[in-house]
């Protein structure tokens, strides 16, 4: 693990500090349940729930780890049913259902901390709902394109600044006999990914806010001008065939093979594509161009959250817990490149030092004035997400099925918003 | 003198309530476990859904009373409408798992070295978990490194996207399910084939019947409890056909996969299905369909008892 001196000494002095403040009062059981179930993140959040239970001897600490597919059904029974103390889970509107039913803890105290309220404040937007905080982010990681840095150079491309430069390298890719873009779209969300980018490009951050909260309409001029660009991709071949039939992992290989020269995707493809074998010298990363120059550069992070069950029975070590998770030392330490590899929720926190960590921790912080949006299917309305994305896959499939598409969605959304 | 009786006490002694009654009673007594629990797990959920489908409800917080409004709005909904048809689809082209399977009990129905084997080795795909059935096929099937696509290209066709493809992909999932449900038919018809009586067909060799007559008069009758069965058995398994289409396309493309039941459970119980009263309405659609079926089994079944 790398560690610089200043950040280990502040550990210590973090641990001893909350040592003294609370190992004393802290005891009972604290249930904690978490959808970390790949192994890398899974031996993270193990390995800080140990260290928080070494802080709190007397505090009888039980971890459940579920299938993080199963989970986003199953939190709907543990939360009504039988409840832990504390909950993994994802920000913005994918927490609406569960605040509206009154399931998870009010926790706007934590925030009015000092120690939380200066030092998460970029995110405390993604966590409020009606003017409240109702849960603390852990980790969030930036979108981008992530591309074959030996195939650009073979072709002579360089990173695209504007949308005509992405065609135009597009172009050359797809003359070499490659896709420009591997995408899987079986599973849907991948698709909302491309929205998110292209509508955010062409009509701004806060037209696609007011598209995700129902405002406008999706036969609007404006939403057919993002699928005119969309469609621009399409029709020249960018994509890998077939993706409606692959996983995002199944289309990975795509990549690693060279049959596909970039993948837009969340900063978690990085590991599994340098475990396919590239290196940094061939795998690279680029912020999704500019389309219209008059909209502010927007990005899409999802942040993963953690909650307090309204029904819990130890919320007070829960919060305790809440207060260590986002402390700059464990935020430090959970996302550094040998555990969660992304980004760190805290300002006070430092950033691993990571290629793509860097260059996302750059973009989001300096280089995305227009906002930071979540991601399609956390920002929109469960239901008119999965409506909306299976109508983005039918369009990159048949684009030109995109009025029947446009119309279906125009009827969803008049019944999701009413 | 003593008074004593003329004649002997014929009261009988009294017996408890139970001795009494033992011959009414009993029978109840032995249902009475089956029929608390057919009525807590089979009736109740029934009654439930049945309630639920007339409420707007997320599954968290209230419910509504909304009428038949999830019922108009299926009217509506293309697409239940696609669900419907591939339920259909399913219900229809699944049958042909009855021909296969009778097809491959004849075959095996003979005394070869290592019969037992083939046997086993022909059965063996229903032994296997739906999930495996519809990867193998799902890798099977994949568009370019797939084993189907490299033998079409060898007779110089395709390639095809079979589950890439709206048109395709649900006849593409019935003939993986296809596989297990042929192995059960033929298990089915073979253990009819051992039945059917050698004297019939003896005298059906006298008056010269072979080949198709003898298969068509002799023996297919003769199948009959077996073809009965193995009807039941895949129009269930038709309609409940759910696993595969999870596994091999989630649905897709853009839900021109989906049947009834994994519509239901889109709506109400998957990562963006909060809708469990208008679930439950499909629920209730699909056993009223199911309903149909259940009927015909019931009556072919109560008029054979009464034939007897």
């Amino acid at each position: 693990m790398r560690f610089t001196t200043r950040s280990t000494l502040m550990a210590l002095a973090g641990s001893t500090m909350l040592a003294g403040a609370a190992a004393a009062d802290l005891s009972g059981e604290l249930k904690i349940f978490l959808d970390t179930s790949n192994p890398a993140p899974r031996a993270t959040m193990e390995k800080m729930i140990a260290d928080f239970g070494a802080l709190h001897p007397d505090l009888e600490i039980s971890t459940t780890v579920i299938d993080r597919e199963a989970y986003k059904t199953q939190i709907r029974n543990f939360l009504t049913a039988d409840s832990p103390d504390v909950a993994t889970w994802y920000a913005a509107n994918r927490m609406t259902p569960y605040v509206n039913a009154g399931l998870f803890e009010d926790v706007s105290d934590l925030w009015a901390e000092p120690e939380i309220a200066e030092n998460l404040a970029s995110t405390k937007g993604a966590m409020t709902i009606d003017g409240k905080q109702w849960g603390v982010p852990y980790t969030y990681y930036q979108w981008g394109i992530y591309y074959r840095k030996d195939i650009y150079e073979e072709l002579g491309l360089s990173e695209p600044a504007t949308f005509e430069e992405m065609k135009s390298n597009c172009q050359t890719i797809i003359d070499s006999g490659r896709a420009c873009y591997t995408i899987g779209s079986k599973f849907l969300w991948t698709a909302g990914g491309w929205f998110d980018y292209l509508n955010m490009r062409t009509n701004g951050f806060d037209f696609h806010m007011d598209l995700a909260a129902g405002k406008v309409k999706w036969t609007d001029d404006r939403v057919r001008a993002t699928f005119a660009n969309w469609r621009e991709l399409i029709d020249m071949g960018a994509y890998v065939e077939n993706h409606q039939n692959y996983s995002w992992q199944e289309a990975l290989p795509f990549m690693a093979n060279g049959e596909a020269a970039a993948y837009l995707m969340g900063n978690f493809a990085v590991a599994p594509l340098r475990e396919a074998g590239l290196d940094d010298d061939k795998l690279d990363f680029y912020q999704f161009p500019a389309i219209n120059p008059d909209v502010e550069l927007a990005e899409d992070a999802p942040t993963d959250t953690f909650h307090i069950p309204a029904n819990a029975s130890n919320k007070e070590a829960a919060r305790e817990f809440l207060r260590y998770v986002v402390s700059a030392d464990v935020q430090t330490e959970i996302n550094n490149g040998a555990n969660l590899g992304q980004l760190p929720v805290n300002a006070s926190a430092s950033v691993d030092d990571d290629k793509f960590l860097n260059e996302g921790f750059a973009m989001l912080s300096s280089n995305s004035p227009g906002g930071v949006a979540q991601f399609f299917d956390r920002d929109y309305p469960a239901e008119m997400a999965a409506e909306a994305m299976q109508g983005l896959q039918e369009f990159m499939v048949f684009p030109d099925n995109l009025d029947d598409i446009l119309n279906r969605l125009d009827k969803v959304q008049a019944r999701v918003y009413k | 003198m003593t008074s004593s009786p003329a004649v002997p006490d014929t009261t009988p002694p009294q017996r408890s309530w139970y001795k009494r009654n033992e011959i009414a009673v009993t029978p109840w007594l032995f249902l009475a476990p089956a029929i608390l629990f057919f009525a807590f797990y089979v009736i109740w959920p029934i009654y439930q859904s049945i309630v639920i489908s007339f409420y707007d409800w997320d599954g968290l917080g209230e419910a509504r009373f909304i009428g038949v409004e999830n019922y108009v709005e299926l009217m509506d909904d293309s697409a239940f409408e696609v669900s419907l048809w591939n339920n259909l689809k399913w219900l229809l082209f699944y049958l042909l798992a009855i021909p296969g399977g009778l097809f491959i009990a004849l075959f095996l129905n003979q005394t070869v070295t290592g019969i037992r084997i083939y046997k086993s080795l022909f059965f063996f795909p229903f032994v296997l978990s739906q999930v495996v059935v519809g990867l193998v096929f799902s890798w099977f099937y994949l568009p370019n490194e797939g084993l189907l696509n490299g033998v079409l290209g060898l007779v110089g066709l395709g390639p095809v996207n079979v589950l890439g493809d709206p048109t395709m992909a649900t006849y593409g999932i019935i003939a993986a399910g296809l596989w297990p449900q042929t192995a059960y038919c033929m298990i089915l018809y073979l253990t009819g084939l051992n039945a059917v009586d050698p004297e019939q067909i003896e005298a059906g060799r006298l008056d010269n019947a072979k080949g198709w007559k003898m298969l068509w008069y002799i023996i297919i009758p003769q199948l009959k409890p077996a073809t009965f069965i193995a009807f039941v058995v895949t129009i269930i398994g038709a309609l409940r056909s759910f696993d595969l289409i999870s596994i091999m396309t989630n649905g897709g493309p853009f839900g021109q996969t989906r049947v009834l039941s994994f519509y239901m459970f889109e709506k109400a119980l998957s990562e963006y299905g909060f809708r469990m009263g208008y679930g439950a309405a499909i629920a209730v659609v699909l056993f009223l369909i199911m309903l149909v079926f259940i009927a015909y089994f019931l009556w072919s079944m109560w008029s054979e008892e009464k034939g007897r």
